[in-house]
C-alpha cells in the first residue's frame, strides 16, 4: 500500500516532465499590460487561421520577465519560442546572435510601414530583429483647467523654463494640488529613464566618445539641480518613491497639474471610468532647452524569436500576425480604435478613424522627435535615448538612480549624488574594460 | 483585589494580543477587500474599508484569463512533494545527529545552515544549465528537487531540535528489545516526534508554497505554480491592483485555511521543548 502511494506520487510528479510542449505549441513570454492581455484574448483569430499551431502564454511582471527570458536566452534554455523584449535588449542580443533576423514575414507584412524611429531602435546593421507590438515615447499630460486657473497657456512644444513656471503657478499644497508629478523611484527603468531623457535635452550625456562617464559635467549638474528644485517646490510629498503607477494614481485623482511620462498613459488618464479628470487633460511635447533635443524617450515592446527555437516558421507566423496592419483592424473592430496598440505603424496614424483619438497626433509627434541612434546634443558612442544599450547599464543605472533618489529625498546633496554617480560609474566601466 | 489585578492584566494582555493580531492581519484583510473593489476604487486616495460597491468582476476576469486549477495543482504537488522528500532525507539525518553525534555534528549543522545564507541568484546559472541538460526545466520533478534542497537545512535543524528532547534511553530500550534501526525510526522515534514532524511539515509546506525565485525562473507553463499566477497580474505600467488582489487572495487562500486549521499543531510544534 505504502509502495503504491509512493509510486503514485512519483508518477504524478513525473507527469510534469513528460508534458513538454508539443511540436505545434508556441510558448510566448510576455509582459502584463492592457495591450498584451487584449492580444491574448484575440488569439482565436490566429489559431483559426493557422490550424495546427497552439499558443501557451507566460505572462509576467516586467522585471520578472526580463530576468527569466535573459537567463533562458543566455543559457540557450529553449523554454520560449517568442519573447516580448524592449528596445534595450534588442541591439545587445542581436549582436550576440541570440535572435533570429525577422525576414520573410509575409508579402503583406509591409515592414516599411513601421515608424522609422521604432524600426531604427529594433534593427542592427539594417536587419530587423524584433517586430514592434506597441511603441511609446513620453510627453506632457496636463490639466487644462488648472493651467487656465494659473493664467497660463501650454504651448505645443514647451521649454523646461515654462514647465518650471507653470508647475509652481499651479501648485496649491493646501488643497493637495501639485504642479508636476515626475518619476522619483530609483531604477534604471524608473527615475533614470526620465532623468536620462531629460539630461539629453539639457545637453548632458552618459559617456563621451571614449566611454568616460560625464556626471561631473555642468550639464548633468544643471539637469539634476533643476529636477530636485522643481520637485521640492511643486512636486507631491514622498516623490522619491513614485513611479509610473503612483503618479498615474495621483493624476487620475486630480492631484497633479502636469505629468511627464509614457505616452501610453494618455489612454488611462482620458478614460472616464478610472480618471476623475478625463475631460480636462491636454497634451504637449516633452520639454526642451532650445538645444535641439527634447526630453522624451523611446520604447517599444516587441516580439522577437530566440535563435535555436525549433519552431521558427510557426513563430514567424505568430509575430507577423500580432504586429500586422490586420491585427490593428481586428482590435479596432472588437474594441474600438482607441484600443489599438499605438506607436508602431505609419498607416495607423494616416487612418482617419485613428486620427480622431485625442492623443494620437501627440503620440506620433513625440515618437518622431526621438532618435535612438543620435540621442544627445553631443556625439556619443552608444545607442538608446533613455538608456545606454550595453549589458552593464541596468546595474550601473540602478545604482546611479539610487544616488539621485537620495538627492530628491534630501538624504544627500545634488553635488554628492553626482560625485558618487561619477565614481561608481567610472569603477564599473573600468572593470568592464570600456574606457579607451 | 488580587483577583481584580489578575483580571485587568488578562484584559490588557488580550487587548494587546488582538491589537497585534489585527495589525499583522490587516494587509491580508486589505488585499481581500481590494479584490472586491473596482480598479477605480482600488486606487482611490480616500479609500473605504467596507462602504464600496462590492463586485466579483476581478475574480471573473482572473478566472477567464488564467487556468487557476493547473497553477493550484502544481503548487500542491511541488510544496507537498518537496516536504515529503525532505522529511525522508531529514529524519535519518536528524536522528544520527541527535542520538549518535560525532565531533563534526555541530560543524555539519552550521554548514547546512550557512547554505541558506547564499543568495539564490548566485547559483542560478549553474542550476539552470544543469536543469537544461537534464531536461528538468519546467518540470514538477525539477522543482521538487530544488525546493527540497532549499528547505532541507531548515527541516533538519527543526527535527534535530525536536529529537534532542526525546530521551535516548527509550530508543536504547527498544534496541535492547530487539528493534532494528528501521523499526526504531519508524515505530519508536517517529510516533514520539509527531508534533515536531507535523509542525516541520506545515511550516515547510508554507515556505515551499510561497517560494518565488526558483518557481518563477525554472518554470514556464507545465509546472508553473501559484507564484507565477500572481506575478502575471503585477504590472509597473498600469493600475491592476484589484485584479492583482483577486489573484493574490486566490493564491493565499489554501495556505491560509491550512494554517488556520492546523494552528494548534503549529504552535505546539514550534514551542516544543521551549519550556522544561
Amino acid at each position: 500500500m505504502q509502495k503504491s502511494a509512493i509510486a503514485l506520487t512519483v508518477a504524478v510528479m513525473a507527469t510534469g516532465a513528460s508534458l513538454s510542449a508539443s511540436a505545434d505549441t508556441l510558448t510566448i513570454a510576455t509582459v502584463n499590460n492592457g495591450d498584451m492581455v487584449r492580444m491574448q484574448k484575440l488569439t482565436d483569430d490566429f489559431t483559426s487561421k493557422n490550424p495546427g499551431i497552439d499558443l501557451e502564454w507566460v505572462t509576467l511582471e516586467e522585471n520578472a520577465l526580463r530576468q527569466k527570458v535573459t537567463t533562458d536566452i543566455a543559457t540557450k534554455g529553449g523554454q520560449f519560442d517568442v519573447m516580448t523584449i524592449g528596445t534595450y535588449e534588442v541591439p545587445i542580443w542581436a549582436e550576440r546572435d541570440w535572435l533570429v533576423p525577422l525576414e520573410g514575414l509575409g508579402d503583406d507584412y509591409d515592414v516599411d510601414d513601421i515608424l522609422p524611429a521604432i524600426r531604427g531602435g529594433l534593427s542592427v546593421d539594417d536587419k530587423l530583429y524584433a517586430a514592434p507590438f506597441y511603441g511609446e515615447s513620453s510627453m506632457v499630460m496636463y490639466r487644462k483647467d488648472l493651467m487656465e486657473k494659473a493664467g497660463m497657456e501650454m504651448p505645443e512644444a514647451p521649454t523646461w523654463e515654462f514647465i518650471g513656471q507653470a508647475a509652481r503657478a499651479m501648485t496649491d499644497k493646501d488643497n493637495e494640488i501639485y504642479g508636476v508629478c515626475l518619476r522619483g523611484k530609483a531604477g534604471w527603468g524608473e527615475n533614470m529613464a526620465f532623468l536620462t531623457a531629460t539630461a539629453n535635452s539639457f545637453g548632458a550625456r552618459w559617456f563621451d566618445m571614449d566611454w568616460n562617464p560625464q556626471f561631473d559635467s555642468q550639464e548633468w549638474s544643471d539637469t539634476l539641480n533643476f529636477y530636485v528644485d522643481l520637485m521640492n517646490d511643486a512636486g507631491p510629498p514622498g516623490s522619491s518613491s513614485n513611479g509610473f503607477n503612483e503618479n498615474l494614481t495621483l493624476f487620475q485623482n486630480g492631484q497633479c497639474g502636469m505629468w511627464i511620462d509614457a505616452t501610453v498613459a494618455a489612454s488611462f488618464v482620458t478614460n472616464a471610468n478610472d480618471s476623475k479628470v478625463a475631460d480636462q487633460v491636454g497634451f504637449a511635447l516633452a520639454p526642451d532647452n532650445g538645444l535641439g533635443k527634447r526630453g522624451n524617450w523611446l520604447w517599444a515592446w516587441s516580439l522577437a524569436i530566440p535563435a535555436g527555437t525549433e519552431k521558427e516558421e510557426s513563430a514567424k507566423k505568430f509575430v507577423a500576425w500580432a504586429t500586422s496592419k490586420a491585427y490593428a483592424e481586428l482590435v479596432a473592430s472588437k474594441e474600438g480604435w482607441a484600443n489599438v496598440p499605438p506607436g508602431t505603424r505609419t498607416s495607423l496614424y494616416e487612418n482617419p478613424e485613428y486620427q480622431k483619438v485625442p492623443f494620437a497626433a501627440m503620440t506620433l509627434a513625440s515618437i518622431q522627435e526621438a532618435d535612438p541612434t543620435n540621442p544627445t546634443v553631443e556625439e556619443v558612442p552608444y545607442v538608446g535615448v533613455q538608456f545606454v544599450a550595453i549589458p552593464e547599464f541596468q546595474g550601473i543605472a540602478t545604482s546611479v538612480g539610487q544616488q539621485f533618489a537620495a538627492a530628491l529625498a534630501g538624504q544627500s546633496s545634488v553635488e554628492d549624488a553626482l560625485k558618487n554617480a561619477q565614481s561608481l560609474t567610472e569603477r564599473a566601466m573600468k572593470k568592464a574594460g570600456y574606457p579607451k | 483585589m488580587a483577583r481584580q489585578v489578575t483580571l485587568n492584566r488578562r484584559l490588557v494582555n488580550t487587548a494587546v494580543a488582538w491589537g497585534f493580531g489585527l495589525l499583522i492581519f490587516f494587509p491580508i484583510l486589505w488585499t481581500i477587500l481590494t479584490s472586491f473593489k473596482t480598479e477605480a476604487e482600488a486606487i482611490s486616495l480616500q479609500p473605504s474599508l467596507f462602504a464600496f460597491d462590492w463586485t466579483l468582476e476581478n475574480y471573473q476576469e482572473v478566472n477567464s484569463r488564467s487556468n487557476y486549477p493547473r497553477y493550484f495543482m502544481n503548487s500542491v504537488i511541488i510544496a507537498v512533494g518537496s516536504v515529503v522528500l525532505g522529511l525522508i532525507i531529514a529524519v535519518p539525518a536528524a536522528w544520527a545527529m541527535a542520538f549518535v553525534p560525532s565531533k563534526k555534528t555541530r560543524g555539519i549543522l552550521m554548514w547546512m545552515l550557512s547554505t541558506k545564507m547564499l543568495p539564490p541568484v548566485g547559483v542560478l546559472i549553474p542550476i539552470y544549465l544543469l536543469f537544461r541538460d537534464w531536461g528538468l526545466l519546467d518540470s514538477r520533478v525539477g522543482l521538487v528537487l530544488v525546493l527540497t534542497m532549499v528547505n532541507l537545512p531548515i527541516i533538519v535543524w527543526m527535527l534535530f531540535t525536536y529529537f534532542r528532547e526525546i530521551p535516548g534511553e527509550i530508543l536504547e530500550a527498544a534496541r535492547m528489545d530487539g528493534a532494528s534501526l528501521k523499526s526504531e525510526l519508524i515505530h519508536v522515534l517517529t510516533p514520539m516526534a509527531v508534533p515536531g514532524i507535523a509542525s516541520t511539515m506545515l511550516l515547510n509546506v508554507i515556505l515551499a508554497w510561497n517560494e518565488a525565485f526558483w518557481t518563477l525562473v525554472l518554470t514556464t507553463t507545465n509546472a508553473a505554480p501559484l507564484t507565477q499566477f500572481i506575478a502575471s497580474y503585477s504590472s509597473p505600467e498600469g493600475l491592476f491592483y484589484a485584479k492583482l488582489s483577486a489573484a493574490s487572495t486566490m493564491a493565499i487562500a489554501p495556505v491560509l485555511i491550512l494554517g488556520w486549521f492546523s494552528q494548534k499543531q503549529l504552535v505546539r510544534g514550534l514551542t516544543f521543548g521551549a519550556v522544561k
